[in-house]
């Protein structure tokens, strides 16, 4: 999948990956996507929760390698 | 409309001091209007240096030991430091944020900090040991905020 941004949480642990997500996103325009690359387990659920209430959109979400990714696209 | 939530952080203790700090910084990252009242021993978590927020395995029969401890061992000099240490360590290794680190992300999303001016007074408190852009003022000013959010906390 495309993407205009990458960000890589392995390794950092909740609230990390989703408060540097919507840094992440802050300096992106509308309709660009960030990829998020993330180990904590607890991400799965709060990357769709963060999505579901900022209005972003979680085009899709998949494992690999140990690894969770996910690709964010900004509302 | 913006949603609010509103925090009473009262403890100073490590172990109590990450809930408000990652709840804020969350709620923030959300899009919320954030701010948190620090009170009593709260106000610890205001200080530039963090060093003397520590957590103690006494009367904390909840806190998981490497090894079981009896509490006249806890009691010993020196516990403390060693709980706190070992603590911070496992924090570390599990990607956990330190309680800076967490505090300087709720500053820059705008999470609002509300010092109580009277605990500040009861303690005698030297405000220049605290962080810059707290605000001093009391619970009616806090509830000003507090009336009008979604969700408040007390911890």
């Amino acid at each position: 999948m495309n993407f205009d941004k990458e960000f890589d949480a392995s390794g950092m642990s909740c609230p990390l990956p989703i408060v540097k997500t919507k840094k992440s996103l802050a300096d992106m325009q509308s309709g660009q996507v960030l990829k998020v690359i993330a180990t904590d387990t607890g991400a799965v659920k709060d990357m769709q929760a963060f999505a579901d209430q900022t209005g972003n959109t979680l085009l899709a979400n998949m494992e690999e390698g140990g690894k969770f990714i996910f690709f964010m696209k900004k509302k | 409309m913006t949603k609010k939530m509103a925090i009473i952080a009262t403890k100073g203790t490590l172990d109590m001091a990450y809930p408000p700090f990652i709840l804020a910084s969350t709620a923030a990252a959300l899009g919320y209007e954030v701010q948190i009242f620090f009170t009593f021993y709260g106000l610890q978590l205001l200080r530039k240096d963090l060093s003397s927020v520590m957590i103690s395995p006494l009367a904390n029969p909840a806190m998981p030991m490497p090894v079981p401890m009896p509490v006249f061992v806890q009691m010993l000099p020196g516990m403390e430091s060693m709980a706190t240490m070992m603590m911070k360590q496992k924090l570390k290794k599990h990607g956990v944020a330190s309680l800076e680190e967490l505090r300087e992300l709720c500053q820059e999303a705008d999470v609002k900090f509300i010092a109580c001016q009277m605990t500040v007074d009861l303690f005698e408190f030297d405000k220049s040991e605290f962080i810059d852009n707290v605000e001093y003022g009391g619970a009616s000013m806090f509830f000003g905020f507090a009336g009008e959010t979604d969700i408040c906390l007390f911890v």
